[in-house]
């Protein structure tokens, strides 16, 4: 479908509002994006149609939704070209998915004095389930430095690679910064030293083509409302091999073949990981937001999201006080700034006053603030709905806010 | 010097004037910060820190010739802004007058709507921590 921007906002309820009485602008979106017709219609018709429990029925609608349900874990295969549905497991979202791969490949795989790998750049999410592990394990957490422009120093990733590591946990892109990292190249060079590699696709699944089998991840994580679709539910993506060698993660219905009081054995995964009844109307409805991104295609979404990035420098280059946070070469549309001498939570305030949303803080990623000696970042994050006119009333909002304190 | 109430209405007729232009409404919190009095480096500290706050706000009181006489500070400068309000409204008053003070200046603003649900929070747990010094203050005077 040829790029029609008009057309892609109507999809959007939700952006045809008013916010203080400008029209809303809505730059969060890597927080959460909004949400298109389609999931939201999809939810409501699942409730009013074919609301059953699924797998096991032996009636009509618990057979319908679990077609539904299935129906949305191949259509996730292809999105991320995994060999078969069977390696997509359904999660409450990215944070979940990594907890999962902590407790589990962690509990089989990680020992006394093993080392995992992480990068400075990583949110909470990344950082807090492996020091729970390590120090669970006796093992190592060891930090990948980045540049001042928010990049990987290569060496340093060298360096510190060994037959030690046992996993390299690294996010895609940054939520803070945007940086794309070069998780292809990372991957090879972890697997070369025999250590596992969990992406955290949290921000990249939205912009970048992903392809599982090409990159040679071992573990991809990410959430659905981060796509376009419901909140609650995550993905993690596994190679069958590791999946069938590490032991479940939570115990109770679904995941089991068999209950005895003396023994319970698993079932196949990936029901093996989904214990009890899972997220079934958000699963169904995010099946829509996927249709919603591949008929545009993320060719067409990353090009028009780069144009407003770029806009956006342009057109905040040249402001006095302002700062930009992350330079890196290969960044997803994420602006993250400073104003000299201003506090982010009161910017963030001021453009609210105009109707634009943005995120204030330190984004979860408070090391990669502290390495940067700085509290926190305005973000304003784009998506396949921004427009230009939406950048030039922000960068018309940060002048002016900038001008407060930078005559 | 005028009544708490006096200075409640005048501040309210100020709000009034920038009427529903909510930036300009904005920037004014953030010019009346300007006002507030040098607040003492080495008071920064964390026991002076107001509890329920997102941002770092530092309160300290003295009693002086019977009144309160209050010192705030801010790490940003809406925060600021407000608390210069509450000091124009409750500094160098009795500890009997600011604990009977109604502060209906904040809701006349529409401040809640203004400032958002973490900042309204953050001001009432500023009043709470005024009103607490003029309480102690007041137990201190009788005792």
């Amino acid at each position: 479908m040829r790029f029609d921007i008009d057309e892609i906002r109507g999809l959007f309820p939700v952006l045809h509002q008013e916010v203080h009485g400008r029209p809303l602008v809505y730059f969060d979106n890597a927080a959460t994006t909004q949400k298109p017709k389609a999931v939201i219609e999809a939810l409501s018709k699942y409730y009013q149609h074919d609301n059953s429990n699924i797998h096991r029925g032996a009636h009509t609608l618990a057979d319908r939704a679990t077609r539904y349900y299935e129906e949305t874990r191949e259509a996730i295969r292809d999105f991320i070209n995994a060999k078969e549905s069977a390696e997509v497991i359904f999660t409450k979202g990215t944070t979940e998915s990594i907890n999962l791969v902590a407790k589990t490949f962690g509990n089989r795989f990680i020992g006394k004095d093993d080392e995992i790998l992480i990068s400075t750049m990583e949110h909470h999410s990344n950082i807090v389930p492996w020091q729970m592990l390590c120090e669970e394990k006796g093992a190592h957490l060891k930090v990948i430095p980045i540049t001042e422009e928010g990049e990987i120093i290569w060496d340093e990733f060298e360096k510190l690679l060994s037959p030690k590591t046992k996993l390299v946990s690294i996010v895609h892109a940054s939520n803070a910064l945007g940086t794309i990292n070069p998780v292809k190249k990372i991957i090879e060079a972890a697997h070369n030293v025999g250590a596992k590699v969990l992406l955290d696709g949290a921000q990249s699944t939205s912009h970048l083509e992903i392809d599982v089998q090409d990159l040679d991840c071992d573990f991809l994580a990410f959430s659905a409302h981060k796509l376009y679709g419901p909140t609650g539910l995550g993905i993690l993506y596994g190679k069958r091999e590791l999946l069938e060698a590490i032991p479940p993660f939570l115990g109770g219905g679904e995941m089991i073949k068999e209950v005895t009081f003396e023994k319970t054995t698993y079932n196949e995964i990936p029901f093996k990981f989904e214990a009890g009844t899972p997220n079934i109307a958000d699963v169904i409805a995010f099946k829509e937001a996927l249709e919603f991104i591949n008929s545009w295609g993320k060719t067409q979404i990353k090009k028009h999201e780069d144009e407003l990035l770029a806009y956006a420098n342009e057109l905040t280059k040249d402001i006095k006080g302002f700062i930009p946070v992350g330079t890196a070469a290969e960044k997803v549309a994420v602006l993250s700034f400073n104003i000299n001498g201003m506090h982010p939570f009161d910017v963030g305030q001021m453009l609210d006053a105009r109707g634009i949303a943005v995120r204030t803080g330190h984004h979860c990623t408070q090391p990669l603030m502290h390495r940067f000696g700085i509290e926190g970042t305005v973000r304003a994050s784009f998506a396949v709905y921004n427009t230009k006119s939406e950048i030039e009333n922000l960068a018309e909002g940060i002048a002016r806010i900038a001008r407060i304190k930078n005559k | 010097m005028s009544s708490i109430a006096a200075i409640q209405d005048e501040i309210v007729s100020e709000f009034e004037i920038l009427g529903d232009d909510r930036e300009s409404t904005i920037f004014y919190i953030m010019e009346l910060g300007g006002n507030l009095a040098d607040f003492p480096k080495e008071e920064q500290k964390d026991e002076n820190l107001i509890k329920g706050c997102q941002s770092k706000v530092w309160l300290i009181a003295k009693e002086e010739n019977g009144k309160v006489r209050y010192l705030a500070d801010s790490n940003t400068d809406i925060t600021k802004g407000l608390i210069s309000l509450l000091i124009r409204v409750l500094d160098n008053r009795t500890p009997e007058e600011i604990l009977s003070a109604d502060l209906n200046f904040i809701d006349r603003i529409g401040m809640g709507n203004l400032i958002g649900s973490q900042r309204s929070n953050g001001l009432a747990a500023m009043i709470k921590q005024m009103k607490f010094y003029a309480l102690a203050f007041q137990t201190k005077l009788n005792a």
